[in-house]
């Protein structure tokens, strides 16, 4: 089992809030990521739910057990940190045995050498070795368990990190942003490797990321915080397709989602430039912010009421993709598009073009950022 | 080009040529002395070790040996009457006693003081830090008085606690590995918590072994300062002379009776130092890495 429960969480440090009542219920074997940009709370959050840190109000429940006062080592919870935290001067397998022989030992037989007296210490030892030694395999570092964290590459110590959490075979795995120290291509690489292990441990993990492309690929469910407020927890296309507010919908998603300011007129019909939406708003006499994602805009030969054209500033060519980045013809945007290679890549730099929106993928939200409904969607 | 970058090296090295030999030259001239008669060093002649002829050394028929005991070279001599006019084994093992039992306590002190310091959320925690910083300015001898008055009341002059308890606590060792812990990760203490680590077994399970090369830095200030002092022990110990550290010792070869005799008396000065330039030289690439790290000077 697995479950945690956060209930009205707020924590400030002096008279900064830092969060700000947040109730978050997180499933057994679920992959939950707290993802929003720097500063947002997400740390200080998981670090509550481990019991590093003392929140100011609010329950913590784990398995529907308050653990408000309990310590971080019996919460059964393991961590792995961004940098990740190996003690330097033991060796890789002491590195994966400290949990183990701090929670099963007593205080007698952690007594350097009369501490071997102990009848049951040699059990308790072999028990040990063998949830190194199978930890060590799933994670194929049994060849390094001599060596000393030095002595390793990033990506070897961020295995030996997650071994040292999962030789517990705690109820929840907690991690602060366990990829960020990697290079870019060990880092999509091990993406899929973590879900695969959470696929097999069939374990609760807690991850926090400020990418939100690890939020996208990897989570069961996202939860997006934003100033110490949870804006958003859904499933990533949920959250992708539907975000609840402005501001999440700019912070999910890469290249960033255009912004148009549009009007709704008294029959709530939306006109932003000079198009018109088919389906009609639900407030009415209001200006808008009319948001569309660069995949749902194209570049057309097509001249009518439904398209509009701009100046090409700069194209960036990612080979799958290439997105344009247009200043529109009033100046008063720019926008990002995408464009498929084997329709455009004649177009370059400074030329103008036509922009054509895909029907029904538009975006509204009203001045303070919050979602607008369509009413015959 | 290559002519004028030779030029250039070799005033530095002139420089430091200069400088090593005005801190060298008091080290050649106590070894020298040791080696040879009191007639070649009064005269100063003999070069670096002196004739080395088998003589009879008149203050030692005086002490009341044999003559034929008394006729001997002049280096068998000087480090032969040096070990048998004063005890210097016993101020040798009082040096490392007091020395090392001053270290060890100072280090259970400064350790988990330093770790709060650097890294425990408490209410008046600046408040201490300012205190310790304060503390690092106050002159020995300032309150050397009203230390001895205190440990004359406690009835501990001329015991070993005299020597060794006004230096338990070196605020300049919680110091030194306080802001050797500052760049200590946090993550690294978060990390032993959750795998279950009280706060004492993190300061000795994990801190202690990251800060090796601090922690080594701190025994060779703090060991050669006591080894060498000889102001305090001369005001704490004031009759036993089994209590003497090495530097007293030394103080025994002073004048008396018998006039100065320098042989002798450099023979012993010579054998209370090497200890210590033995063990700097282990410790020395070590020591050097810590001075660095710590950027302490």
């Amino acid at each position: 089992m697995g479950t945690i429960s956060l209930k009205n969480i707020s924590k400030s440090f002096g008279s900064t809030q830092v969060l700000n009542n947040l109730n978050v219920d997180i499933n057994d074997g679920e992959f939950l990521t707290l993802v929003g940009p720097s500063g947002c709370g997400k740390s200080t959050l998981l670090r509550i739910i481990a019991g590093l840190e003392q929140q100011t109000s609010g329950d913590v429940l784990i398995d529907n057990k308050n653990v408000n006062r309990v310590r971080a080592s019996e919460r059964d919870l393991a961590m792995v940190f961004q940098s990740y935290a190996l003690y330097p001067h033991l060796t890789v397998r002491r590195n994966l045995e400290t949990p183990l022989r701090l929670r099963d030992y007593n205080a007698f037989e952690r007594l350097p050498l009369i501490g071997n007296f102990s009848p049951s210490k040699k059990e308790k030892t072999e028990s040990i070795n063998q949830l190194v030694n199978k930890t060590s395999e799933t994670l194929k570092i049994s060849e390094l368990l001599d060596r000393k964290p030095g002595q390793l590459s990033g990506g070897q110590r961020q295995r030996v990190a997650l071994g040292r959490a999962m030789v517990r075979e705690p109820v929840a795995f907690l991690m602060d942003e366990p990829l960020s120290n990697l290079d870019a291509a060990l880092r999509v690489h091990m993406r899929s490797e973590l879900s695969e292990l959470h696929n097999s441990l069939k374990t609760t993990f807690v991850y926090v990321t400020h990418d939100q492309a690890e939020a996208l690929t990897m989570s069961s469910r996202m939860a997006v915080m934003i100033d110490g407020n949870l804006l958003q927890l859904d499933t990533p296309q949920e959250v992708y397709d539907n975000p609840s507010s402005l501001s999440v919908a700019q912070f999910v998603g890469s290249p960033k989602i255009n912004i148009f300011k549009g009007t709704a007129d008294s029959g709530g019909t939306v006109g932003f430039l000079n198009v018109n939406l088919k389906r009609k708003s639900s407030e009415s006499n209001t200006d808008l912010h009319i948001g569309i994602r660069p995949e749902h805009l194209e570049i057309t030969n097509e001249n009518n009421e439904n398209t509009f054209s701009g100046t090409v500033a700069y194209r960036e060519n990612l080979g799958s993709d290439i997105f344009f980045h247009v200043n529109i013809e009033d100046g008063s945007n720019k926008i990002i598009v995408r464009g498929l290679p084997q329709f455009t890549h004649q177009i370059s730099n400074g030329s103008s073009v036509n922009i054509k929106r895909v029907s029904d993928k538009a975006l509204l939200f009203n001045q303070a950022g919050m979602r607008v409904q369509f009413t015959n969607a | 080009m290559e002519a004028k970058q030779y030029i250039g090296e070799g005033w530095k090295h002139a420089i430091l040529i200069i400088g090593a030999i005005v801190v060298m030259l008091p080290f050649y001239m106590m070894v020298s002395m040791s080696l040879k008669s009191q007639q070649e060093i009064q005269s100063i002649s003999g070069g670096l070790i002196g004739a080395q002829e088998t003589q009879t050394f008149p203050v030692c028929v005086k002490t009341g040996y044999s003559e034929e005991t008394c006729t001997m070279k002049p280096y068998q001599y000087n480090y032969w009457f040096a070990f048998e006019k004063a005890p210097i084994p016993r101020y040798l093992m009082n040096g490392v006693i007091v020395t090392l039992s001053i270290f060890i306590i100072q280090v259970l002190v400064a350790l988990p003081c330093a770790y709060a310091l650097a890294k425990l959320r408490f209410y008046g925690r600046e408040f201490v830090f300012s205190m310790v910083l304060f503390c690092l300015l106050i002159p020995v001898h300032g309150i050397a008085l009203p230390l001895y008055v205190m440990l004359a009341q406690a009835g501990l002059v001329d015991t070993y606690s005299a020597l060794i308890l006004p230096w338990t606590i070196s605020v300049f060792g919680i110091f030194l590995m306080r802001q050797f812990f500052m760049t200590v990760p946090d993550e690294l203490i978060d990390a032993a918590r959750m795998d279950g680590m009280g706060e004492y077994a993190i300061v000795w399970k994990v801190m202690l072994p990251t800060a090796i090369p601090a922690l080594l830095a701190f025994a060779i200030f703090s060991v050669v300062a006591h080894w060498n002092d000889y102001f305090w022990p001369r005001m704490v110990i004031t009759g036993n002379r089994d209590l003497f550290t090495p530097p007293l010792g030394i103080r025994e070869f002073r004048g008396g009776i018998d006039s100065d005799e320098f042989g002798p008396m450099m023979a012993s000065i010579v054998t209370v130092t090497v200890p210590l330039i033995v063990a700097f030289i282990i410790a020395q690439k070590r020591f050097i890495e810590g001075i660095t790290l710590t950027g302490m000077k």
